[in-house]
């Protein structure tokens, strides 16, 4: 139960879609209540580390030791798919870019924020209810919505409420990418004040991918830089970002007015 | 195949319609479905010569089963006589020339759609369902690789956002038919569009319980005596339909599923039994409900 010991560690991680590399050899340690904050250009590999990470795909080599609530550490890759599949709706969060693929566009917002409670076993309406109502007031949905379908919500809204559907277990480690990709500039600023204090107020872990540096500002303690599938630069957010030492990372910082900063 | 050509003199078919390669097959489906309860097991299902959505699941498995010993009954929510229980009964008497019964306990196979018979089952004889949708997730997750996932790893916390979404919208689980289970704490299984009223009686029957579904290709079994559980809230447990002071205006019998019967032009009404052969049986018994004839007779 060492929490000096880094949460994840990630050892050689490189996956090919068949001959075509989506990620190589890449490594990184993140330690509890840390985000990290995973850029680089289109094509990068950033979306096929993050599935990997959470287990959505199985690397073609290297690593992942995950350390669990309990202390022991275990490579993600040597779990079963049914413990991978527990992990990801208790221990770990995933917010995706398009709120639709992340939602039950079916259900209810409510059945929504709901759903994970069951799934680990909660049989009281009356407390998943009340558990929903407090999630949706702590992403800023109006809980008079609690019965609506996500389809009546905004994109902003929308989001939030895949944030909430994913902290309801209270979860230690959350993925998201680019999760404020498809939103204008307004609605974005207000979700990102809103992940950054979910953020602080849980202590959660994050990676989160994205090709917007002002975001990774914002959110991230650390950051990696990709570039064909490997990380070229990574450290503080703001040293890497106030003097990078890569060419590439240089034209990233260069190219992007100084939002946030 | 139409009714007509199986039905000439010199009988070209099997007993009970299909070879008996294919009754192996399905057997061992049947078998496999025994071993795992509430479990679907695919099966390779045979044109019958009847539509889909006719019970073509449940006749493949009363095929499969049968023997020229058997005693069949059919029914179709609760009567004997609807047109689709006539159609599959005509069928195995020309195809098997077994035995008919209207009556649960002459019956040693019962086929339904719809009803479970108020009578209690015994362990000599077998229910068999027609199943239209086997399974229960469709509704929410409409990927077959999700679904089996999810059953082959006991993930079902989606039939409960299914349950959480009816009291969210009607205060109460609206679900009335195919009401889903839990099978001896492990598979969830839809029970085919029986009403929840006849949830308990799946549980613990000592009936073996066999569930076709012919369009879906799928075979699933409870075997006598097994947990079934229907599924719901601590704080809104499951409930059947009752019919408060209502008795069957036929034979009087309460606490059972009742059909409603319009009477007249001026709307009015009355209860009696969905399930025939019980409500009859009771009046030749000496039951009789207030609109009977004999009842009648004696108030006079
Ligand atoms: N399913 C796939 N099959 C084959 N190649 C893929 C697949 N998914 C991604 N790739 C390839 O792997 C590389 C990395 O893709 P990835 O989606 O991880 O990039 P990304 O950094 O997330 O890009 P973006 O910013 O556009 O989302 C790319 O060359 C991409 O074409
Ligand atoms: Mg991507
Ligand atoms: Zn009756």
């Amino acid at each position: 139960m060492n929490a000096s010991e880094p949460l994840v560690r990630v050892e050689g991680l490189t996956h090919y879609y068949g001959n075509h590399l989506g990620c190589r050899d890449v490594g990184f340690e993140l330690y509890e209540s840390e985000v990290l904050a995973v850029v680089g250009e289109s094509g990068s590999g950033k979306t096929t580390l993050l599935n990997c990470l959470s287990t959505q795909i199985v690397p073609t080599s290297g690593k992942v030791m995950y350390r669990f609530r309990d202390g022991h550490v275990e490579n993600l890759f040597d779990m079963s798919e049914a413990e991978q599949r527990v992990l990801l709706r208790t221990d770990w969060g995933f917010v995706m870019q398009n709120p639709r693929d992340g939602l039950r566009m079916g259900v209810s917002a409510g059945a929504n924020v709901g759903e994970r409670l069951m799934s680990v076993g909660n049989r009281h309406y009356g407390n998943i209810r009340k558990t929903a109502l407090d999630w949706l007031e702590r992403v800023e949905i109006d809980p008079t919505r609690i019965d609506d379908s996500p389809r009546t919500f905004s994109g902003g809204m929308q989001q939030r409420l895949q944030i909430a559907r994913n902290l309801v277990t209270s979860p230690r480690l959350v993925f998201m990418d680019e999760p404020t990709g498809g939103l204008d500039v307004s609605v974005q600023a207000r979700l990102l004040d809103l992940i950054r204090r979910i953020v602080a107020d849980l202590g959660l872990s994050i990676v989160i991918v994205t090709h917007d540096l002002a975001v990774a500002r914002l959110l991230s303690d650390r950051i990696i830089v990709m570039k064909n599938g490997k990380i070229i630069e990574q450290g503080l957010t703001d040293q890497v970002l106030d003097d990078p030492h890569q060419p590439y990372t240089q034209l990233l910082v260069s190219s992007i007015l100084q939002v946030g900063a | 195949m139409s009714l007509d050509t199986i039905s000439a003199e010199a009988p070209a078919y099997n007993f009970a319609y299909l070879d008996e390669q294919t009754k192996r097959m399905i057997r061992r489906a049947i078998l496999k479905g025994i071993a795992i309860p509430g479990y679907q097991v695919p099966f390779a299902s045979r044109e019958m010569p009847m539509p889909y959505g006719w019970g073509t699941g449940g006749m493949q498995v009363t095929a499969a089963i049968i023997g020229p010993d058997d005693i069949l009954k059919v029914i179709d929510q609760g009567s004997d006589d609807t047109t689709n229980a006539v159609a599959i009964r005509n069928f195995f008497k020309r195809t098997a020339g077994v035995a008919m019964t209207f009556r649960t306990a002459d019956a040693s196979i019962i086929q339904t759609r719809h009803r479970i018979p108020e009578e209690k089952l015994r362990s000599d004889q077998v229910l068999v369902f027609q199943v239209p949708i086997p399974e229960p997730l469709r509704f929410l997750e409409p990927r077959e690789t999700e679904t089996r996932k999810m059953h082959a790893l006991s993930e079902y916390g989606l039939m409960h956002v299914k349950l959480y979404e009816d009291i969210a919208h009607h205060g109460h689980i609206a679900t009335t038919y195919a009401y889903p289970v839990m099978v001896e704490n492990r598979y969830v299984m839809d029970p085919s569009p029986i009403p929840k009223f006849d949830n308990p009686k799946l549980d613990n029957t000592p009936a073996l319980q066999l569930f076709g579904a012919g369009r879906e290709k799928r075979i699933y079994a409870l075997p006598p005596y097994t947990r079934v559980k229907s599924l719901d809230f601590e704080d809104h447990p499951f409930s059947v339909q009752d019919w408060p002071d209502t008795q069957c205006a036929m034979c009087g019998a309460t606490g059972v599923y009742f059909d409603e019967v319009i009477l007249n032009d001026l709307g009015e009404r009355m209860f009696v039994c969905s399930d025939s052969d019980y409500c009859e049986h009771r009046q030749e018994a000496g039951h009789f409900g207030a609109e009977h004839a004999s009842y009648k007779e004696r108030m006079k």
